[in-house]
């Protein structure tokens, strides 16, 4: 599977929390081919089904979500420039200097400039800029603007996809196009194969915003077990080293009070057996992650957390390695196929 | 005694097995039936002899610990599970895991730290368990990661009344659950010790939803600040003064005509009782009132000093008004007048327009 | 609009504590719909029948106020907010109690720098000498509503609690004068929104509908030396985007639009970057709620004061009723 291209193309859509509408296609277009349905439910979660052949077959998910942090058009002012609101958590420290999209009528570019240093007043100097106070320069007037950009409108970040050493990728959105890039793994891999548990992968919407893609789809679906994909923190200098994952060392499971012990327990005893490289991330209460609401849907839902190592999470150059997505694909599939009728022993 | 040896058993957040497993063999002579859930929550029924309704019965198995995240050489490194005032932490016992291998969270002498720093709090990331290992590897062998870790401490009389112990938040809940089970009512009764309370009620969202009760009443431990350098605005409740109502917290307004019974009955029947005077906190009613359609909740509690903290107290007299009261209150509820009063079954009632 | 806004407002009804606002509403619409009921928590539920789509509009009866948590020796009374209360707004407020008792909000005065002023240094004064004397009329758990009666200034409303009865009287008139729809519209009129969207969640669990449209009051960006916000009073009302709740579904926000644009009345947009809705809660409840919302701008939110305009009020009427009626989902 060339996760390369997968990536790319996944990133070349934007799908800012809350208006995932226009990428819903390009999911579908990756997902139809390699399962029995896909369905889009009201809220745009993309609901990939693959029919399982057991008796006492169960309801297994498989999520991970697509929208990205990004911006909305908050205010045009008479000069022509924007004002942003963010839609997710975001450093403003690292817009300054930095290109973006705004998805009017038509796409525009526009930069998010620095005011210069010598201008700056001292307090300007030691503390750090707030979003309110950047402003995106399109380079064009507030009548020309106001011609193709409303209030509301959507801004992504403008970053190329860069190669870095070894197999690491760093552009947006890795959180979690990365995850997504994995459930289209999985539904490969399983393709041809019968297994016998009904499935469903499902990439969801607005997790940024709060995991509500999550909370409306596992009630909807309500599976017996479920397996979240998410991105974690890699590791990068100045963390503290209980805190992040080095890349290329494989996914991290979570463990806690957020993820059902049988079931997390199973998925790294086929790690190990498998000799599939695993990191173990330890969470004490929320997990901060899809996980959160999917296991306190409707009467509970048994629900595991695998994470792909990201650097740098929340900015234009989230950074993966390839490897660590082709584990988790290899951990997840396996770990499904092998999966005994009524999940004996887990549930 | 009960509540003895509740306390003394470890359960923190996500790791409640033992106290299940206990309560289980406390319950299972006198539940009709016992369903544990994918969460860990175990739900007892109790049927009614009329069975038209449902009351839920709510107290939460867990308690807050720590929970191992790391190893720094063959010290290990860990992160508290559920809301504890880090204050507390240096110098204090502890036991990991199922095994309770003995541990102590270390601080530096005061002779060696910074003259500038002797005025500061230590800050978590910091902090570290020592339980005598050599290195990394033994450390992790017997504390691996993700083991719970929970507070050493014995049960204890204290003066006359009083008992200090660990986890009095709310293994006295549990306590009381179980003496409920004991009877029969009209309605159906649902035991629900739930897990997961202290970070963030996330059993009894799932127990409520599986359970749809008519009427709920959570039975806590809760917040007793009557003690020196505390306005007395502030005490929230008294130790000594009785069962605790909670008009209002942070997750829930409990419902009026329901707590407003619950005083009525109190006064009726000399149990001594006092409305919880802070608006703070929250518990499992926070999650109940939100299930569904809506559910009529209300709370009675046993004050608590030094909650969340490895030295709680109790007055025994206050868990027996708040044990008294409930089931003065299950009986009242056996008249069917008095339930309808409360109780919106199935939903809603209609007013014709 | 004003006179009944003027009685709305009038009305005892913090959060947890809705019942006269709630009776008074029952009795401005029996006669419109087909039935009313009041479930669990509180909420008011009013339903016209149809076969169509079922839509449902929702506005929250309960308003911000304070709790009696503590009364000193010397007869002054120590409370908790109910709903988020600014200090600062509270500071020298009267306040009334629902038995009538009213009183006024003041500092301890060793507070030296106002920065330091919280709830918690604050007490009520009811002119009580004593403990004993303050219970005679006051009890722990009693709450007490601010005082700010509703008065017209030009097209201006000024008044306390336009959060959110004047969304409640934007569901009364539109109720009092239903447009022909096969759609069936269920009316709910909120409980302990303040507290948390409490009462939007349980009621839409009950009532699942296909879609729905909250009325409340939103922020405003045209005070001086205000935070940007594109809102403004008298620009009609606004169709809601975002707020920290919810992000609007991209259908309801193209329905009220089209509908706005249809009807002719100014409307404009919103994007409140802090502050939640009954919609946060309406659309994540069991299986998803496509939601959305019209916001009547208002000055001075939280306040004993807060200011809107009659005619974005009359105007959200009428875009929530040609909404309603053309919903064919």
């Amino acid at each position: 599977m060339d996760y390369r291209s997968i990536l790319k193309e996944l990133v070349s859509v934007s799908a800012v929390s809350g208006f995932e509408k226009q990428s819903v296609d390009k999911i579908k277009c990756l997902m139809e081919d390699i399962c029995d349905e896909v369905t889009i439910d009201k809220f745009f979660n993309v609901i990939a089904f693959k029919k399982g052949v057991g008796i006492n077959k169960k309801k297994l998910l498989i999520c991970a979500h697509y929208d990205e942090i990004g911006f909305l058009v908050k205010s045009i002012d008479k000069n022509g420039f924007l004002k942003l609101t963010n839609m997710g958590g975001f450093d403003p420290k690292i817009l300054l200097a930095q290109e973006v999209i705004i998805h009017g009528k038509s796409d525009i570019v526009g930069i998010i400039g620095a005011k210069p240093p010598h201008l700056l007043k001292p307090e300007e100097t030691k503390k750090s800029v707030k979003l309110q106070d950047l402003a995106v320069d399109t380079g064009l007037s507030e009548t020309e603007i106001r011609d193709i950009v409303t209030i509301g409108d959507v801004v992504t970040l403008k970053v190329p996809f860069m190669e870095l050493l070894g197999d690491k990728i760093s552009t947006k959105s890795m959180d979690n196009r990365c995850g997504v890039a994995a459930l289209i793994g999985i539904l490969d891999s399983l393709k041809d194969k019968s297994i016998e548990h009904d499935l469903y992968v499902v990439a969801t919407v607005q997790e940024e915003v709060g995991l509500r893609g999550a909370e409306v789809m596992a009630y909807n679906i309500f599976p017996d077990a479920a397996i979240v994909i998410d991105a974690c923190h890699g590791d990068m200098p100045d963390c503290q080293k209980d805190d992040v994952f080095p890349l290329g060392k494989g996914p991290a499971i979570g463990i806690g009070p957020n993820l059902h012990k049988r079931l997390t327990g199973r998925i790294i005893e086929a790690a190990v057996n498998l000799e599939i490289p695993h990191q173990t991330d330890v969470e004490p209460e929320d997990t901060g992650t899809e996980a959160w609401a999917i296991q306190v849907s409707r009467s509970g839902i048994a629900t595991a957390l695998v994470s792909i190592p990201t650097r740098y999470m929340h900015t234009g150059i989230e950074t993966i390695s390839i490897s660590d997505i082709e584990s988790t694909v290899k951990l997840v599939t396996k770990f499904i196929s092998d999966l005994d009728a009524g999940l004996e022993g887990i549930l | 005694m009960i509540i003895k040896e509740l306390t003394e058993i470890n359960g923190i957040s996500g790791s409640e097995d033992n106290v299940r497993k206990y309560i289980i063999e406390k319950i299972k002579d006198f539940a009709d039936e016992i369903t544990v859930d994918s969460i860990g929550n175990i739900i007892a029924l109790k049927r009614g002899n009329s069975n038209k309704s449902k009351v839920m019965l709510s107290a939460h198995m867990d308690e807050v610990g720590l929970m191992v995240t790391g190893y720094s050489d063959g010290m290990i490194k860990f992160k508290p599970v559920g809301g504890i005032d880090e204050r507390i932490l240096p110098g204090k016992r502890v036991l990991i895991g199922d095994n309770a291998i003995p541990g102590i969270i270390g601080i530096k002498p005061i002779h060696m730290q910074e003259r500038d720093d002797r005025g500061n709090n230590i800050k978590l990331k910091s902090m570290y368990i020592d339980i005598g290992a050599e290195n990394k590897e033994e450390a992790q062998l017997k504390a691996p990661l993700g083991e719970y870790i929970a507070f050493l401490s014995e049960y204890t009389e204290l003066g006359n009344d009083c008992i200090k112990a660990k986890a009095l938040d709310d293994r006295v809940g549990c306590a009381i659950l179980i003496e409920a089970l004991k009877y029969r009512y009209e309605f159906d009764l649902y035991a629900c010790f739930t897990v997961q309370e202290e970070v963030g009620l996330r059993g009894a969202r799932v127990a409520a939803y599986s359970v749809k009760p008519d009427i709920a009443f959570v039975l806590e431990g809760t917040t007793c600040s009557d003690v020196p350098g505390v306005e007395e605005h502030s005490y929230s409740t008294l130790l000594g003064g009785g069962a605790a109502l909670t008009i209002m917290d942070r997750t829930s307004y409990g419902d009026k005509a329901l707590v407003d019974f619950l005083f009525s009955l109190a006064q009726i029947n000399g149990i001594k009782v006092q409305f919880k005077k802070t608006t703070t906190g929250g518990n499992d009613a926070g999650k109940i009132q939100m299930s569904g359609t809506g559910v009529k909740i209300a709370a009675i509690s046993v004050p608590c000093r030094y909650i969340h903290s490895p030295v709680s107290v109790m007055n025994k007299n206050d868990f027996k008004a708040c044990q008294k009261l409930i089931l003065k209150a299950l009986n009242e509820l056996n008249d069917e007048k008095c339930f309808n009063g409360f109780a919106m079954i199935n939903g809603g009632g209609n007013i014709n327009v | 609009m004003f006179d009944l806004i003027k009685n709305l407002t009038g009305k005892f009804g913090v959060s947890g504590n809705e019942e006269d606002v709630r009776d008074f509403i029952k009795g401005q619409i029996a006669n419109h719909v087909d039935s009313i009921k009041v479930d669990a928590l509180g909420n008011l539920i009013a339903t016209k029948n149809g076969k169509g789509k079922r839509i449902m509009a929702i506005a929250h009866m309960d308003e911000i106020g304070v709790m009696a948590t503590f009364i000193e020796e010397s007869g002054f009374i120590r409370f908790s907010n109910i709903g988020w209360v600014w200090q600062y707004y509270a500071l020298g407020q009267r306040i009334r109690f629902k038995n009538g008792t009213t009183g006024v909000i003041h500092y301890e005065e060793k507070v030296d720098d106002m920065k330091n002023l919280k709830l918690g240094n604050m007490y009520i004064d009811i002119g009580a000498s004593s403990r004993e004397d303050a219970m005679k009329k006051v009890g722990i758990g009693d709450t007490a509503a601010f005082i700010g009666e509703a008065m017209l200034e030009g097209e201006m409303i000024i008044s306390k609690a336009l959060d959110d009865r004047s969304g409640c009287a934007v569901l009364i008139k539109t109720i009092q004068n239903l447009p022909f729809t096969d759609n069936e519209l269920i009316f709910v009129f909120s409980v302990q929104e303040e507290l948390g969207l409490r009462g939007a969640r349980t009621a839409a669990y009950g009532v699942m509908p296909d879609l729905a449209i909250a009325v409340d009051v939103t922020l405003t960006g045209d005070t001086p030396e205000c935070k940007p916000m594109e809102v403004k009073c008298g620009k009609g009302p606004a169709i809601k985007i975002k707020d920290s709740s919810v992000l609007c579904h991209p259908e309801v926000k193209t329905l009220l639009v089209e509908s706005a644009k249809k009807i002719d009345i100014p409307y404009q947009f919103e994007i409140l970057e802090s502050g939640g809705s009954d919609p946060g809660a309406i659309h994540i409840t069991a299986g998803g709620v496509p939601s959305g919302a019209i916001s009547i701008p208002c000055r001075y939110t939280h306040s004993p004061s807060e200011m809107v305009s009659i005619r974005d009020v009359e105007n959200a009427v009428r875009l929530l009723t040609e909404s309603i009626a053309s919903i064919v989902l």
